[in-house]
């Protein structure tokens, strides 16, 4: 008897496939490259960025249609939830690269490898958000680990990158130990690793064993770890201010919503039958990351450090959010999300620039004065903080309404006034930031260097404060495909 | 929904400013005179179009005007909803009359980074105009929100030696009280849809909503405190002196004229409509409230040696008069609070730009550097003397008109609340004149004021038209009073309903008791048998 062929369908990695192309491409060019020739990784990694952008988009039809299409035999899936969460990381990615391009020439690292990782990276975001099956997830996510715990570390000249790289490395690779147990409790449970498959199992037999909720607790730790949340968030602040400031940027947004997606689908598809619990650990943990993360980043004078922590409060509104399972709750992620990634690398985009080489200019009073020097990255500076405040007409401000909207709907009224409280002591820290830019004389040695902003480093700022602007002022739109995409959840 | 006009007015009044802000942004730097010439003419031009908004306006029915209705976001039930009715009015038209005559005070006070001091103030204007323009919930939050970033960074960038203190201090403290308002929407919006299966941010439709009293009086608690800070009332007050003394002279005169407004607007449009019940629960602590803040507002003022802090701590005592005949719920006590309003706006305003003026020329604000100003400045007296008898309510003058209605309406819903109040109006006078003493009159004491200068045309420019507003409403305030009155009267009719129905109720619980008690006895007595 012929062994019967899985089906395959290629044509569902259409967008992978090219990302790994590319990755591929930058790795090979950068044997033959001379110095001048490294200058067009960057752009050889955004045509492939844009190119997986499109068929994403249209592939297998455009958007806003409910679609789905599988692979390997249900292994891998395109609906319209991963399809979000594909444009999110991607979108991210995009911008990492152009505000890149000029960071990595001026310090000297203007290697290949550095966008090849970058770009594995987002190819491990991409089949984390497609995986229905844990093992899948659990490569993607090593795939996208791995990268970064490389790029963290890619300033190698500098201690602080090294430490960074190092911490992470160790402490995700203790995540990464819980999450594999706890995948393992699973399938030691169920039988299976599918996601459809242990929630059949789980809605058939009433729980007799504790494993179950054994391995979805330790799930919680290793999904909590990769979004920095309260209490697994010690490497992030470390990890943010050491890492190469275009690398942070990437980070907090692109793998920060993967961790999302893969936590929220695997919750949500496999486990309905523990919600009782996991609402409990999830409820502890959005109150705890919210509060301790707005808390610790009222006294940091690094901004980097205070965007890591800025960074563990956001992804506590986002579990808010993520308690509220529904309609709204999971829509409002995928919103969040999009509206975060582009505040949070506009922001950074910024930092990039006035960092300056070797990246001394990272403290907040550095920015004494930045309103009269350069009124054009102050006004975009204040947009990008403003919106991470939650003040409208902004993105940020939508995207709160949208996850406190879900968080009241499912009367989680208390998590909500929380929430509220929370947005209004991070308020502080974000006008710190604009209080020294507009409200302070420049540091008295007088000689600012002129800040040389890269065209790329533009188009990234651009198109940062435009999204915005346009999810906040404009949110229809959004809205309407990120329902679309929850209801592929379903 | 009549839009008597065939014209989006509101929407053009509103966002002007706008236009002028991108021109500006548009001319150099250096250019200062264009810079505020583009903008005090913008701002002008949204005052022109903001009249016949008065003359057109149909007093005779409460229904909102001038509505413009376009869906916006359509998944969630928000629209771009805009219209006013007679409580509404008169703040437009208030807003936009400060508005130029705060940007032509600036035209020496302020000379550092006069581009983006002029892009604040139209933002500012856009916000202000849009608080009192929107009917759709998200709306009306979003510019409540938006205005406060033009006036943290003009407290912040221009102010005096605390501005970054007082100008953190305000963001903060009003965002603490907003958020909760924000929860208490959301939490009204699930509510509406509970009961009529529609998502709506629509202000209008809540006002039909009928709440039970307990959930009543979680939202009016949150509501109440987001307006509280704003007003400011008594115990939320602290940020209002910082913030009133550090901003510049314009800013303060937006504050005080125009923002402090927004919290007692948003009592009369969302307090008192949608949560009667807990409104009517409400009345003794918020009289008693208003009442302390009257009396406290003014011995403060006694005490201060430093003339912009009298001034800012006399806000509160008038806006305490603003809450006391609000909350008296009767025709004349509303009316006055509204007209009251519109009278702080100017007389306070007027102050504040005299204390401008003054700083301008002596870069003090201390009571104890002045004296004998009259000598030098008589013209400049006697707009001041005229000004400070408006704010102290004497007849003849708006000031009057408005406490004379307040303490009417008082006086017949608690006369004990209305006595004490009516003590504050000695008080009132008590420092204002006694500031005008100290300053004007004596000899004149420091060699430097011998020299100074009486008033500019400019300066003509911006008090006179607050001059001769304040002598109208003094004198002939019926048309402003007769706008409002239908809008008031449906105002108060949805509270009255509501203390009917009460009663109602008791009546009705008495009814059953005895009906109870008779059953019950016609049983025992057949039981006896």
């Amino acid at each position: 008897m012929e062994p019967m062929m899985p089906t395959i369908n290629l044509s569902a990695l259409y967008p992978e496939i090219i990302i790994a192309l590319f990755a591929l491409i930058v790795l090979l060019l950068q044997s033959f490259a001379n110095i001048s020739g490294k200058k067009y990784f960057g752009y050889i990694s955004l045509v492939g960025i844009i190119t997986a952008i499109f068929i994403v988009f249209f592939k297998p039809s455009p958007f806003d249609f409910k679609s789905v299409e599988y692979a390997f035999n249900g292994l891998w899936v395109v609906d319209n939830y991963c399809r979000f969460f594909k444009l999110i990381f991607l979108l991210g990615t995009g911008l990492t690269i152009l505000i890149s391009i000029k960071y990595v020439e001026d310090e000297g690292i203007q290697n290949g490898e550095y966008f090849a990782l970058i770009l594995f990276a987002t190819l491990g975001m991409m089949i984390m958000a497609s995986g229905t099956e844990m093992m899948t997830i659990f490569l993607g996510l090593e795939l996208m680990s791995i990268s970064l715990y490389a790029l963290a570390g890619f300033t190698r000249t500098r201690m602080i990158s090294n430490e960074a790289a190092l911490k992470y490395f160790l402490l995700g690779s203790f995540a990464t130990g819980f999450l594999l147990y706890g995948m393992a409790l699973l399938y030691g449970a169920t039988g299976t690793t599918s996601l459809n498959g242990i929630s059949q199992f789980l809605a058939k037999t009433h729980l007799q064993s504790p494993m179950p909720i054994l391995g979805m607790a330790l799930l919680v730790i290793g999904f909590g770890f990769k979004i920095a949340a309260v209490p697994f968030h010690m490497w992030a602040p470390d990890v943010y201010q050491g890492a190469p400031s275009p690398i942070t940027a990437f980070m907090s947004a692109g793998p920060k919503a993967a961790g999302f997606a893969a936590f929220v689908r695997v919750f949500v598809e496999a486990l309905p039958a523990l919600h009782g619990e996991w609402v409990v650990l999830i409820w502890v943990m959005a109150v705890l990351t919210m509060t301790v993360g707005n808390i610790i980043a009222l006294v940091q004078d690094n901004i980097k450090r205070m965007l890591a922590y800025s960074s563990i409060a956001h992804a506590g509104y986002v579990l808010v959010a993520f308690l509220c399972a529904g309609e709204m709750g999971i829509s409002s992620i995928l919103y969040y999300m999009l509206a975060y990634t582009l505040m949070n690398i506009g922001a950074f985009a910024v930092i990039t620039v006035l960092a300056g080489k070797g990246e001394e200019k990272v403290n907040i009073e550095d920015y004494n004065g930045l309103g009269y020097r350069h009124p054009v990255a102050a006004i975009a500076m204040s947009l990008f903080l403003f919106s991470l405040a939650g003040i409208p007409p902004t993105a940020g401000f939508m995207g709160k309404f949208y996850i406190f909207s879900a968080a009241i709907k499912q009367g989680y009224l208390g998590l909500a006034i929380i929430g509220v409280i929370n947005s209004v002591v991070s308020v502080y820290y974000y006008l710190r930031v604009t209080i020294a830019m507009y409200m302070k004389e420049p540091a008295a040695s007088g000689e600012s260097p002129a800040l040389i902003f890269s065209p790329a480093c533009i188009i990234a700022i651009l198109i940062s404060a435009f999204g915005v602007l346009r999810m906040g002022i404009f949110p229809s739109d959004y809205i309407d495909i990120a329902k679309q995409s929850f209801l592929a959840l379903l | 929904m009549i839009n008597a006009l065939h014209f989006p007015i509101l929407s053009f009044i509103t966002f002007f400013p706008l236009v002028g802000i991108l021109f500006i942004c548009f001319l150099k730097d250096e250019h200062h005179d264009l810079i505020r010439w583009v903008a005090f003419l913008t701002a002008v031009v949204s005052f022109v179009f903001s009249i016949p908004l008065y003359f057109h306006f149909d007093s005779n029915t409460w229904n909102m005007q001038f509505v413009e209705y376009i869906p916006w976001v359509k998944d969630f039930g928000i629209s771009y909803h805009m219209g006013i009715d007679g409580i509404s009015l008169f703040l437009i038209l208030l807003t936009t009359f400060l508005s130029p005559l705060a940007i032509l005070s600036t035209w020496t006070a302020v000379t550092k980074q006069v581009k983006g001091y002029m892009i604040s103030l139209l933002f500012l204007e856009v916000g202000m105009l849009g608080v009192f323009c929107a009917l759709d919930f998200f709306l009306f939050y979003v510019f409540w929100e938006v205005m406060l970033i033009p006036m943290y960074f003009i407290i912040g960038i221009w102010g005096g030696p605390r501005r970054i203190y007082a100008a953190v201090k305000f963001f903060i403290y009003t965002m603490s009280g907003s958020v909760l308002m924000l929860i208490a929407i959301l939490f009204l919006y699930f509510r509406h849809y509970k009961e009529t299966g529609e998502y709506t941010f629509n202000i209008l439709t809540y006002h039909t909503l009928q709440l039970p009293a307990n959930v009543q009086f979680w939202l009016f608690l949150a509501f109440f405190l987001a307006f509280a800070i704003k007003v400011p009332m008594f115990p939320f007050h602290t940020w209002l002196p910082d913030a009133h003394v550090e901003a510049p002279t314009a800013g303060s005169v937006i504050l005080a004229g125009v923002l402090l407004k927004m919290g007692t607007y948003g009592f009369l449009r969302f307090s008192l409509p949608i949560f009667p019940q807990a409104t009517l629960n409400a009345i003794p602590y918020i009289m008693a409230l208003a009442v302390i803040g009257i009396v406290y507002g003014a011995l403060v003022s006694i005490a201060q040696d430093d003339i912009k802090k009298l001034v800012a701590y006399s806000s509160v005592s008038h806006l305490g008069y603003c809450m006391l005949g609000m909350f008296a719920l009767n025709m004349e006590g509303v009316k006055g609070s509204i007209i009251q309003m519109v009278n702080h706006g100017l007389s306070t305003g007027a102050l504040f730009l005299i204390v401008g003026m003054l700083y301008e020329r002596r870069h003090t604000r201390l009571i104890a550097d002045y004296g004998g100003i009259m000598k030098v400045m008589p013209v400049f007296a006697s707009i001041f003397l005229l000004v400070a008898f408006s704010s102290m309510g004497v007849p003849g003058l708006n000031g009057f008109i408005g406490e004379l209605l307040i303490l009417i309406g008082a006086f017949k819903a608690n006369i004990w609340f209305a006595s004490v109040a009516t003590l504050g109006l000695v008080f009132g006078a008590v420092y204002l004149l006694w500031m005008y003493k100290r300053v004007m009159y004596g000899e004149i004491t420091h060699k430097e004021n011998k020299l100074l200068k009486d008033m500019t045309r400019r300066e003509y420019a911006y008090l006179l038209p607050i001059v001769f507003f304040i002598i109208w409403i003094g004198l002939f305030p019926k048309p402003f009073l007769d706008k409002m009155t239908t809008s008031v009267e449906h105002l108060l009719q949805k509270v009255t309903d509501q203390k009917a129905q009460n009663t109602m109720t008791i009546e009705g619980q008495k009814i059953a008791a005895l009906n109870l008690n008779y059953t019950l006895q016609n049983r025992a007595l057949s039981g006896r048998e």
